[in-house]
This record gives structure tokens, C-alpha cells and sequence, in this order.
């Protein structure tokens, strides 16, 4: 407890945020293997990882570097898809399910990185709600492409077609990957809880120090003054481009993770309400925030499914849960109560 | 002395408004220059062009022998030009002591210390308020901030643009006692003033803008006593 006091508050934020994950996997674990929880709620475990995943990335695009995306749920496809074809491809090289399901997400999230080195060429140029209508375009497009992009996989290698599954001309051992608007069929279920809190891991690692470096201050210096960021000698392009494509590549790992939980997957699954459901999670856990991204996250996966007692009424509860927490954390009364809670936050530093 | 800045015949448009038509101006190694004008008159579209901010049409920018026409703004900073812009710009969210290190950004670690204590000599109370959030200063002590940090990245000239704008009077009498100060330790300053009686009273020479010409020039103590400028800039 001496050593906690002792760190920099900073530090220490992460180490709580890090432990908090850490306890929740192990309750969790315990719990799965007590065999306590409901398959409903088991069946979640996986899409509440890729959604924290997904939160933390599209945090760092909305609180960190200050510019609204509509179009995370593009990245997190991209990474979704590509990840169900590596993993495809990889079959019969790779035999050991934990390494290939790592190799297939590592490629998904480096195609979603290459894919957001296009859309960050908007994105360098455009502030505000234009970013925001771009990011929003580009998450259709996608979905648009991935509806009529058919992939077949036989002995001489991959069949790229647009046109139908007949056209692609596969053998006949050949395996359809990707069948247009019927989506990717006969995924194998690689993901798993750890595979999901392994990532959470990586991308707090990602996240907390890509924001509390050289280069995270920058980017917050722009998002808070550009004016005055170029000033001192900041780069605005560099910088974005660095926080875009990051956040698009955890976004690809967690696609690759969360798609990789079910036997088939959509394009239509990533679609502009994901995207906004992502952004519901930032804004509630607080922009900037990375701990409040990670609850938000969790909380408001597990809570539909916690309301389905409640049938019809579930969505009801669920916006009604969201504007009572709006209201919560945005009373003054309630907010010196969580200032006090919050370590190193800035309403500590206002010793006047 | 020799010729840090120079400006030459710069003409600046916002779209189709040409704002500076025109002007040319330099300065020289320790002095203290400034351009004085109303409202409009292209002071600041001056000082955002030579600092990279905006794009000059045509006219070229020389700072230490070295045309700046291409150069991007944060490049800039590294060339030992530091701007201090309008309306201070200080970074609310970060405290002051982060909002000082900024100003080190294209230095190394290495000398930040140091560089800190010599700020905070400068301006003391700036040093009081060093884990303060720079949003919660008054005015006068964002000026000093953003002063203190452009100061942070050892420049060779350093631009200020309206520093007593918004302040009280008080406050502008203890800004320009600090660039009179930091004057005296052999800055090379270019001050950007409405306040014509305060520049000019602290000033080496100034460039008087009128519609983004330079109409009138010469040493401080000239312009404060002549007659057309203290009608049009001096209250009579």
C-alpha cells in the first residue's frame, strides 16, 4: 500500500485499472468453473472482451485525440473478417488453436490498420462533424464491399469473385470462406474468455501508455489547443495519424477476436448502430476515460441480457439506464463524490 | 547587429480578402520590435504567416539566413522562432508545470530541469501554481504560461501576439514589465500591440499597419511624439 502511495498517479491509475480487469477475469474464471453462471451470460463473455476492446480503441480516436468516429465498427469488420480468412488459410500450417487464433488476429488487426492508413488521409483534413460524416461513410462502405466480396479457399490457393460463389470456379474440395450478404460460414470457434482477457490486457497496455507518453501528450496537447500545440513544435498530421492508427488496429483485434466466437458472422453485424453502440460505451465511461471505457463496456453488454426477464420492456430499461447514469455523473453533488474517488484527477489539482 | 528576421514585400489573402499587401520590415539581433495598428489592420495575419500558420501568396520570410516559405510550423519551433499567440492558447486541461514542458517539445529531456527553474524565476508566480490546471489561471497568468512556455524552447526570437489583450491594466503594466526584463537578458522580441502607447514605450523602433500596408516607421521615441500617430493611435 506504502510502495501505491508512493507512484506517480498516473502509474498508479493504470495499476488499478489493470488489477480491476485482472480480479473481474478471476472471479469470472471462478465462477465458470464453479459452473455458476447461465449459459446466456457465458455465451457473452467473449463480445463483452471485444466490446472493452472496441471501447478502449475508439476512446483513444474520441477522448484522446478529440474527433468524433462513426465508423469504428469498419475497423473492427475489417479485422473480423480478415481474421475468419487467415484463420481459414492457416488451417493446416498452424495446428495449435491458441497460436492460430493470435496469428489470424494479428493479421485482421494489421489489415484494419492499413485500411485506416486510407481514411486517415480524411481524417488529417477534416475536424468535427465533416470527420464525423466521413468516419460514418466509411463504416458503410465497408459493410457495402465485405456484402458482395466472395472468398473461396481449395488446393491452388484463394478465389476472390464479386459476383456469386458459382463464378469463383473452386475445386471440388474447395471451402466458400465468404459468401457476399450470406457472410463468412463455418468459422471455428477459436476465441476464448482468456484469448478475450489477454487482449483487454494488451490494449490497456496499448492505451494507458500510449497516453501517458511524448507521443499522447501531443495528441492531447492538439485535441485541447491545436494553435497552440503547433506553436511549440507539434506536428498535428503526425500525431493524429498515430492515435488513428492505433486505435483502428485494436479495433481489428478485437474483430478478429469477436467473430471468431460464433460459426458464422455478418457484414450486416457491423453496422452503423455498432458503431454508435461503441461510442454509447466512450460517452458513458467518460471521454478520455480509460477505466469508465472499460466498465461502460462490460455493464452495458451483460445489462440486455440481465433485463431479458423484463421481455419487452428491455429496451425501455436500457435507455432509461443510460439517462440516469447522464444524470448521475453530471450532478454536482455526485461529481464531488466521484472527484474524490478519482486519483490524480484534475479536481485534485485545484489547490487554490 | 545583424538582421535576424526579415520580411519582404509579404502579401497574405484570405481567400479573396488580400489582408497584407505587401510589407516589408526587419529585425535585428536584442531589439525590440513592433507593429502597431487597429483592428484589422494585419497584425496578427503577419505574425501567423512568418510563424508558418498561414501561407503568404508571395513575399518571402528570412529567418537566420534561411527562407522559411515551405517550412511547416512545427518545424519552425526548432529554427529558435517561438510564437506566443493570441488570446495566450495555454492548454486548460494540462497544469501548469505540463503546460511549460510542451513548451520543451522539440528539445530533449535533457535540459528541462533547468530550463523550468530559469522559467520560474522569470515569473514567480507562475512557480506557486506549477500543479495548478492551467484553465482554472486568471488571464494574466495564462499570458505569463504561454509566455513561459514559448520561452521553454530557447528561442532566438520570440513573437508575441497582443499580450495585454483582455487584460487588466494592471496586469498589462506587469506583461510588459516582464518583456522589458526579458529584453534586458537579451531576447529578441517582436511584439504584435493595439496598445500603441505601451509598445512603443518599450520598444527599439516600430512599423505602424494601417489596412495591411505599412504606412509609418522608425525608433519608438519618434513615432510616440509624432503628431499624426498620436491622433490616429494615441487618443490625441
Amino acid at each position: 500500500m506504502e510502495k501505491l502511495k508512493r507512484m506517480a498517479p498516473s502509474t498508479r491509475s493504470s495499476f488499478i485499472t489493470y488489477g480491476m480487469v485482472i480480479v473481474a477475469y478471476a472471479v469470472m474464471e471462478a465462477l465458470l468453473s464453479g459452473g455458476l453462471l447461465k449459459s446466456s451470460l457465458k455465451g457473452l463473455l467473449v463480445p463483452i472482451c471485444a466490446y472493452v476492446v472496441m471501447a478502449v480503441s475508439l476512446n483513444l480516436t474520441v477522448g484522446i485525440m478529440g474527433e468524433l468516429s462513426l465508423g469504428h465498427a469498419g475497423f473492427m469488420s475489417v479485422g473480423a473478417f480478415t481474421a475468419v480468412i487467415a484463420a481459414a488459410a492457416l488451417e493446416s500450417t498452424v495446428t495449435s488453436g491458441p497460436v492460430r487464433l493470435a496469428v489470424s488476429m494479428a493479421i485482421g488487426g494489421v489489415a484494419a490498420g492499413l485500411v485506416s492508413l486510407i481514411v486517415v488521409v480524411p481524417v488529417l483534413r477534416l475536424q468535427g462533424d465533416y470527420l464525423a460524416i466521413v468516419t460514418l461513410a466509411f463504416g458503410e462502405i465497408i459493410k457495402n464491399i465485405i456484402n458482395c466480396v466472395y472468398v473461396g479457399l481449395d488446393g491452388e490457393g484463394f478465389h476472390f469473385g464479386m459476383k456469386d460463389a458459382a463464378s469463383l470456379g473452386l475445386a471440388a474440395d474447395g471451402k466458400m470462406l465468404l459468401q457476399g450478404p450470406m457472410g463468412a460460414v463455418g468459422i471455428q470457434k477459436l476465441s476464448s474468455f482468456t484469448a478475450g482477457f489477454l487482449l483487454i490486457l494488451l490494449t490497456l497496455a496499448v492505451a494507458l501508455n500510449f497516453i501517458h507518453s511524448r507521443a499522447g501528450r501531443a495528441v492531447m496537447a492538439l485535441r485541447d489547443n491545436r494553435i497552440a500545440a503547433e506553436s511549440v513544435g507539434i506536428s498535428p498530421s503526425r500525431y493524429k495519424m498515430m492515435a488513428f492508427v492505433t486505435s483502428a488496429v485494436l479495433a481489428g483485434l478485437a474483430g478478429g477476436l469477436y467473430a471468431m466466437n460464433f460459426s458464422s458472422i455478418l457484414a450486416k453485424k457491423f453496422d452503423f448502430n455498432t458503431s454508435i453502440l461503441i461510442l454509447v460505451f466512450v460517452v458513458l465511461g467518460g471521454m478520455g476515460n480509460i477505466r469508465g471505457s472499460v466498465i461502460a463496456a462490460a455493464a452495458l453488454t451483460v445489462l440486455p441480457e440481465l433485463l431479458r426477464d423484463f421481455s419487452d420492456y428491455r429496451m425501455l430499461v436500457y435507455a432509461i439506464v443510460l439517462i440516469l447514469v447522464m444524470l448521475f455523473t453530471n450532478n454536482p453533488a455526485c461529481k464531488t463524490v466521484f472527484a474524490r474517488f478519482k486519483l490524480g484527477s484534475p479536481a485534485k489539482k485545484e489547490a487554490v | 547587429m545583424s538582421v535576424i528576421l526579415s520580411v519582404e514585400n509579404l502579401n497574405v489573402s484570405y481567400g479573396s480578402i488580400h489582408a497584407v499587401k505587401g510589407i516589408s520590415f526587419d529585425v535585428n539581433e536584442g531589439e525590440i520590435v513592433t507593429l502597431i495598428g487597429a483592428n484589422g489592420a494585419g497584425k496578427s495575419t503577419t505574425l501567423n504567416t512568418i510563424s508558418g500558420l498561414l501561407r503568404s501568396k508571395n513575399g518571402s520570410v528570412t529567418f537566420m539566413g534561411e527562407n522559411l516559405g515551405r517550412v511547416p510550423p512545427h518545424k519552425i519551433v526548432s529554427r529558435g522562432m517561438a510564437l506566443v499567440p493570441e488570446g495566450r492558447r495555454v492548454f486548460l486541461q494540462m497544469t501548469v508545470q505540463e503546460n511549460l514542458e510542451m513548451g520543451a517539445y522539440t528539445k530533449g529531456s535533457a535540459g528541462i530541469p533547468a530550463d523550468l527553474e530559469k522559467v520560474y524565476g522569470q515569473f514567480p508566480r507562475l512557480k506557486e501554481r506549477r500543479r495548478q490546471v492551467a484553465g482554472t489561471l486568471s488571464g494574466g497568468e495564462q499570458q505569463m504560461l504561454a509566455m513561459g512556455r514559448a520561452l521553454m524552447s530557447h528561442p532566438r526570437l520570440l513573437m508575441l501576439d497582443e499580450p495585454s489583450m483582455g487584460l487588466a491594466p494592471i496586469l498589462v503594466e506587469q506583461i510588459f514589465e516582464i518583456i522589458r526584463k526579458l529584453h534586458k537578458a537579451g531576447s529578441t522580441i517582436l511584439l504584435v500591440e493595439q496598445n500603441a502607447q505601451m509598445a512603443l514605450s518599450i520598444a527599439d523602433r516600430g512599423y505602424v499597419l494601417e489596412t495591411g500596408k505599412i504606412v509609418t516607421t522608425g525608433p519608438s521615441g519618434e513615432l510616440l511624439a509624432s503628431p499624426a500617430i498620436k491622433k490616429a493611435y494615441l487618443g490625441g
